[in-house]
């Protein structure tokens, strides 16, 4: 079940795209199973899963390249039915950026004014500014196969926001660059939104890039929504194990509840004791059992004789060095599973010895409950 | 060890050059003997003169049979290559079951006898009731003409990347529009091509022609009825080696054609290409 949007850092209330009990069937499979998501003008908005999650199914369906089976698609209050991607108030950067190998790149930027037969260089000025925005002043001319990667990515990006639309579209437009570059375009793109303001709709399959972009994402398995959120709401309390697993790294605890109401549960573990925590709006109660999860790096070692108010004990059984940190397997009495900690390599935990008595501080606000 | 490589690299050599000989070596006395003084031909040589070729222009059924021809190969050809259009997009774009059946059964053509395919012909016409003409000879060139214009359409279209035409109609563009201003020219060289091959193959068909021809002759039919006259040998010589470079001229303009549209459409389909 989708869950309530939670505003982080409101750019407006106002919906752009409203997608209502959205099903796209193929057959018996169903690409996409009942999803209903709001998404707000001049929100930056990722779609994050694995492959076959049916977020790319969404995506064009919003753009007008697929229809759904059933339910109802709006843009800026008008609904989409019957209306062809042509007509739309949507452009989209394709994956593999369909770049008209048969145009320069000013002439693929003007593709879509062409038709507008703007009057008095109008036509010049917007496909200039389209190539200012996306650093590429001075390029017009070159031909689409002269191109590097990310060169073609950016005419891709020109092309579709020199027609202004209410929503730009990006299907994995970084999936194809390698790292450094990647990296570079997730701060350019999110700063490029900034300015422009324009609604921007990312589908991706990579959870930095969701994180490190986003206003808000919603997270993806199976065709349907697990998790509409804020990145931060995302990272730190997933809903579910899949989600929390697809986001990075999570120790899982198990837990017997001892009390619940409205918005808290009291939780007895064996590895943490009593713990009291937020209950998640979607947390459905399955017998006494519920699983607890806390991110490696909010478990941190405590050197010589530290103390924090909250701590376990336990013994290093395995030390993986990863440059600027060092993961560490710390093997509890009584968890089932030993606990995978980060820590920075500042005071030496590349150093630890395996074997090592150790002791760990958590604060209790990261231990969250969650479905399964 | 040295020696061996070497002696099977030379014998390699002769058998390659000999292969050479025995594709080329007939054709080359077409244009040799088509510049020879003597009418006959043959060795040694009387002299040369290009009085054969001057001659051409002044034989009536020779200008009605090259006329002939010009008509049968642009029709024939731009039938074939519409008809072949249709075909290879629904090949390249589809997947639908049968697919690969239905390119086998259009590729047929190809490798039937051509004597035989011109016999069915000529009786399927019979009994249709088509009196033989022209026209007639011009389906039977679209028969075996859909063969190569698919082979030179597909390799076009392969790799066509489809989200150019989703590009084109995001940002605006009809469908009409699209194929007029995205399809159009990236299959261009495509279609041109095969509209080359499919004219050339039409332009020197002799069989089917022969078969389902009227009264009126193309200029293979020609040139094998002057064949009963020695004295017009050196013309149809003559006329030969200028069909001969024509066809190679068309030939090579075509395949230029082809691979630049098979780039084209290609290096769109990779991602860093």
């Amino acid at each position: 079940m989708p869950e309530q949007p939670q505003i982080e850092r409101a750019q407006s209330d106002r919906a752009m795209i409203e997608i209502r009990n959205v099903t796209r069937s193929y057959g018996s499979f169903k690409a996409l199973d009942d999803a209903s998501l709001t998404i707000r003008e001049g929100e930056f908005f990722s779609l994050l899963g694995p492959s076959g999650c049916g977020k790319t199914t969404l995506l064009r369906m919003i753009a007008g390249f697929d229809n759904p089976t059933s339910g109802s698609i709006a843009v800026g209050g008008q609904p989409m039915e019957g209306i062809p991607a042509n007509r739309r108030p949507t452009n989209m950067v394709f994956q593999c950026y369909a770049i008209f190998p048969h145009l320069n790149v000013e002439q693929n930027v003007a593709y879509g004014l062409k038709r507008l037969k703007l009057q008095g260089g109008e036509e010049k000025r917007r496909v200039e500014e389209a190539l200012a925005q996306v650093s590429l002043t001075g390029l017009g001319k070159r031909l689409a196969t002269e191109l590097s990667g990310g060169q073609r990515q950016r005419v891709a990006l020109a092309r579709a926001l020199v027609m202004r639309p209410k929503v730009l579209l990006l299907d994995e437009p970084l999936s194809a660059l390698d790292k450094k570059l990647r990296e570079q375009m997730q701060v350019e793109l999110r700063r490029l939104q900034q300015a422009v303001g324009i609604t921007f709709v990312l589908v991706t399959h990579d959870q930095y890039e969701a994180l490190a972009m986003s206003d808000r994402i919603a997270v993806m398995f199976g065709g349907k929504i697990a998790q509409v959120a804020s990145p931060k709401e995302i990272y730190q309390r997933p809903v579910n194990r899949q989600v929390a697993d697809f986001l990075g790294g999570m120790n899982f605890v198990k837990a017997e509840i001892v009390e619940e109401n409205g918005t808290s549960l009291v939780v007895d573990t064996l590895g943490f004791g009593r713990v009291k925590t937020d209950k998640p709006k979607a947390f459905v109660r399955n017998g006494g059992a519920a699983t607890l999860g806390i991110r490696p790096e909010r478990l941190r070692v405590l050197w010589d004789n530290a103390t924090a108010k909250f701590e376990v004990a336990g013994k290093v059984v395995e030390r993986h060095y990863f440059g600027e940190i060092t993961h560490l397997i710390v093997e509890i009495p009584g968890l089932e599973k030993p606990l995978s900690v980060t820590e920075t390599n500042d005071f030496g935990a590349d150093d630890i010895p395996v074997g090592t008595p150790i002791r760990l501080a958590y604060d209790p606000e990261a231990l969250v409950a969650m479905g399964d | 060890m040295k020696a061996r490589r070497f002696l099977s690299g030379g014998w390699l050599s002769v058998y390659a050059f000999l292969y050479i000989v025995f594709l080329y070596l007939p054709v080359i006395f077409l244009p040799i003997f088509s510049v020879n003084v003597a009418p006959t031909p043959k060795f040694p040589l009387t002299g040369f003169t290009l009085q054969w070729y001057a001659d051409l222009p002044h034989t009536p059924a020779l200008l009605d049979a090259a006329w002939n021809s010009l008509k049968v190969g642009v029709c024939a050809s731009i039938l074939a290559t519409v008809l072949g259009i249709l075909a290879a997009r629904s090949i390249t774009r589809y997947r639908y079951p049968g697919r690969r059946t239905i390119n086998g059964l259009i590729m047929a053509p190809l490798v039937l006898p051509e004597v035989i395919v011109a016999i069915s012909m000529l009786l399927v016409m019979l009994q249709l009731g088509l009196s033989l003409s022209l026209f007639t000879v011009v389906l039977g060139h679209v028969l075996i003409c859909i063969p190569y214009s698919m082979t030179v359409l597909t390799s076009g279209f392969e790799g066509f990347d489809r989200s150019l035409e989703e590009a084109s109609a995001d940002l605006g563009e009809s469908a009409f529009g699209t194929f007029r201003r995205v399809t159009l020219p990236m299959v261009a060289p495509a279609i041109i091509s095969s509209l080359l091959v499919c004219f050339t193959i039409s332009l020197d068909e002799f069989i089917i022609a022969f078969f389902l021809t009227g009264t009126e002759a193309t200029l293979p039919i020609y040139i094998w009825g002057q064949l009963r006259f020695a004295s017009k040998l050196p013309g149809v010589l003559a006329l030969g080696t200028l069909l001969l470079v024509a066809s190679f001229l068309l030939m090579t303009v075509a395949e230029i054609l082809r691979r630049r549209a098979a780039r084209r459409t290609q290096n769109e389909g990779g991602l860093y290409a």
